[in-house]
């Protein structure tokens, strides 16, 4: 039986992802998914032509309040916890060469 | 009779009456604590000097009500504990994770703050589950939790620390999150209640998220009454969080001794399958002719899409829970792994290092159900079976008030049993994970023990917001026997 998930295709979800594995976590990985998949193909014996999907189990719509300023945060609290911080702001690596 | 084997209501008229002090509870409540938990590893951070400044303020506001005549809120000065997953002011929060390890959120989440306006006194942060993935508290950075029924076996998950922490009387409350069982689950398995609300129920704002279309937060207690006390303190609309329902919070302790004559429960043909456990099959059993000698009529119901709901939840909850995860890439907050190669290897070394595998296998198997390609068979299709699951319960519920079910197939089983195969630890989820689909409201009530000594649970699922209805039934049954009174040796 082909394989639902091949190791390929988890390195690279796992690009996307921004996660790295190793060959044998990769391969222990793959294996592990291939049989949530295989248990997940049940699904298609269900005929859902003419069912519409549920994003939220409650029936909420259009949840806006009043576009007023209310108060938030502030800079110093919410640099509280960054690993590093430069002129008010989150520092990071460089992202253009 | 100690301090700390006080239920939340005796607690509460010892301290307005002045019988009792904050003070002198928080302090029992640190020393069982202390000399419990090294066997448990409940406790991820416990709040000493926090707690007591808090009791000596409930102490001062205990005093002035009693001089004006009048009441204090009835959680003034009762000690609670919270799933590590709720932002904490100054008070590290971790999830369980590396990820986390030295984060110290800058405010409290509503559901906190609404406990602390009441006077309650929050005595610690509880172990879990790492960001809420599992179902034994085995997937922690910190170590698992241990059942206080016995400390080989696990204490059930994600909010295990939960659980364990009011079954060994450390807290006599405390708060957990359940997107697929992990409040009502471990409840079961170290013998005390625990409630799932209806979606939109509770403040979900500052509850470090991991399913945002199902989680839940809850109460865990060792008995009915105080689940409705803390339920009280905790459920309504917030502005706060888009998802929360703005619709009057009744009072939960009024018509809680109503009874169950009259009513109609539900028995699900597709919940008694060959895997369940035959002790806990005899205990639901006693259960139903409890429920039946109270004069409830108890009849057979059929959720016909039961088989397909851990498929569904295994793929609706890892969708959204790779979107969740995606905050956490070493910028704002949190660990930061740089080796200097640039942004992008940065995020990689953060996420890569920072989560367990668990979470890692989650958010793998959650981008993959999402992506170009793969989206419509895996992430769509089970969006639609959410839709036929919801409308199963709906079904049920023209026909009956409540539906009865076993909790878990098993009881707890021994730590390090299921960490390898997480099929296996998924599929054990077969009873809860569908009250998170379908949103509706569940809880989790001490029924029973197996012959080796561990706790049985039955689950009692109700209509969306009938939580009022969920807890008079939980507590008519409850209060025919004596397992809300029976303790661990420790």
């Amino acid at each position: 039986m082909r394989e639902k998930i091949t190791r390929e295709e988890v390195q690279q979800v796992a690009r996307l992802a921004r996660l790295e594995f190793s060959p044998a976590e990769a391969d222990l990985l793959t294996a592990q998914l291939d049989a949530i998949l295989v248990r997940v193909e049940h699904l298609n014996e269900l005929d859902t032509t003419t069912v519409e999907p549920t994003a939220h189990a409650v029936p909420l719509e259009n949840v806006f309040r009043a576009d007023e300023v209310m108060p938030s945060l502030g800079v110093e609290q919410a640099l509280c916890n960054a690993p590093l911080q430069a002129q008010d702001c989150f520092a990071v690596p460089k992202v253009i060469e | 009779m100690e301090l700390t084997d006080l239920t939340i209501h005796e607690m509460a008229q010892q301290l307005r009456e002045g019988e009792i002090s904050a003070v002198a509870l928080t302090q029992a409540c640190l020393e069982r604590i202390d000399v419990t938990d090294t066997h448990l590893n409940a406790f991820i951070s416990v709040c000493r000097d926090e707690a007591l400044a808090a009791a000596h303020q409930a102490d001062e506001r205990l005093a002035q009500a009693r001089l004006a005549q009048e009441n204090a809120p009835m959680l003034t000065g009762i000690p609670v504990a919270l799933k590590d997953l709720f932002v904490t002011t100054g008070v590290r929060t971790t999830c369980a994770s590396k990820m986390l390890a030295d984060f110290i959120p800058p405010y409290d989440g509503t559901v906190v703050r609404k406990l602390k306006e009441q006077g309650a006194v929050i005595v610690g942060k509880l172990n879990m589950d790492e960001f809420a993935m599992g179902s034994t508290s085995e997937s922690s950075a910190y170590g698992a939790v241990h059942n206080p029924w016995d400390v080989n076996k696990v204490s059930g998950g994600s909010s295990g620390g939960s659980a364990a922490c009011v079954a060994a009387r450390q807290v006599p409350a405390s708060l957990g999150t359940d997107s697929g069982g992990s409040i009502r689950q471990p409840a079961s398995h170290c013998g005390v209640v625990g409630l799932k609300p209806t979606y939109g129920r509770v403040s979900r704002s500052g509850v470090v998220a991991f399913a945002s279309s199902l989680d839940q937060v809850g109460p865990l207690t060792r008995n009915v009454r105080d689940c409705a006390i803390m339920l009280q303190a905790i459920a309504g609309y917030d502005l706060a969080d888009s998802t929360s329902v703005d619709i009057p919070v009744p009072d939960y302790l009024a018509g809680l001794e109503e009874g169950v004559a009259g009513k109609k429960i539900g028995l699900p043909q597709e919940y008694f399958i060959p895997g369940l456990d035959p002790e806990i099959k005899q205990a639901v059993e006693n259960v139903v002719e409890t429920y039946r000698s109270l004069g409830a009529e108890v009849v057979e119901v059929s959720l016909p899409h039961t088989k397909y709901a851990v498929s569904c939840y295994y793929l609706v909850a890892t969708a959204e829970a790779s979107s969740n995860m995606a905050r956490y890439d070493g910028v704002r907050f949190g660990a930061r792994v740089d080796p200097g190669k640039g942004l992008v290897e940065m995020y990689t070394a953060t996420r890569s290092q920072g989560f367990g595998a668990e979470v890692k296998r989650r958010i793998i198997l959650g981008t993959f159900a999402l992506s170009s390609g793969y989206y419509d068979a895996y992430y769509l299709k089970a969006q639609k079976v959410r839709t036929l699951i919801r409308q199963d319960f709906l079904a049920a519920f023209n026909e009956v008030d409540y539906i009865l079910t076993p909790v878990a197939p098993t009881p707890a089983f021994a730590l390090g049993d299921k960490t390898t195969d997480p099929l296996l630890m998924y599929l054990s989820d077969i009873f809860t994970l569908s009250a998170n689909l379908a949103g509706i409201c569940g809880l989790s009530l001490p029924c029973g023990r197996s012959s080796a000594g561990l706790p049985i649970g039955v689950q009692l699922l109700g209509k969306p917001f009938d939580e009022a209805g969920l807890l008079r039934t939980a507590y008519a049954c409850e209060q025919t026997g004596a397992w809300h009174k029976a303790k661990p040796e420790l």
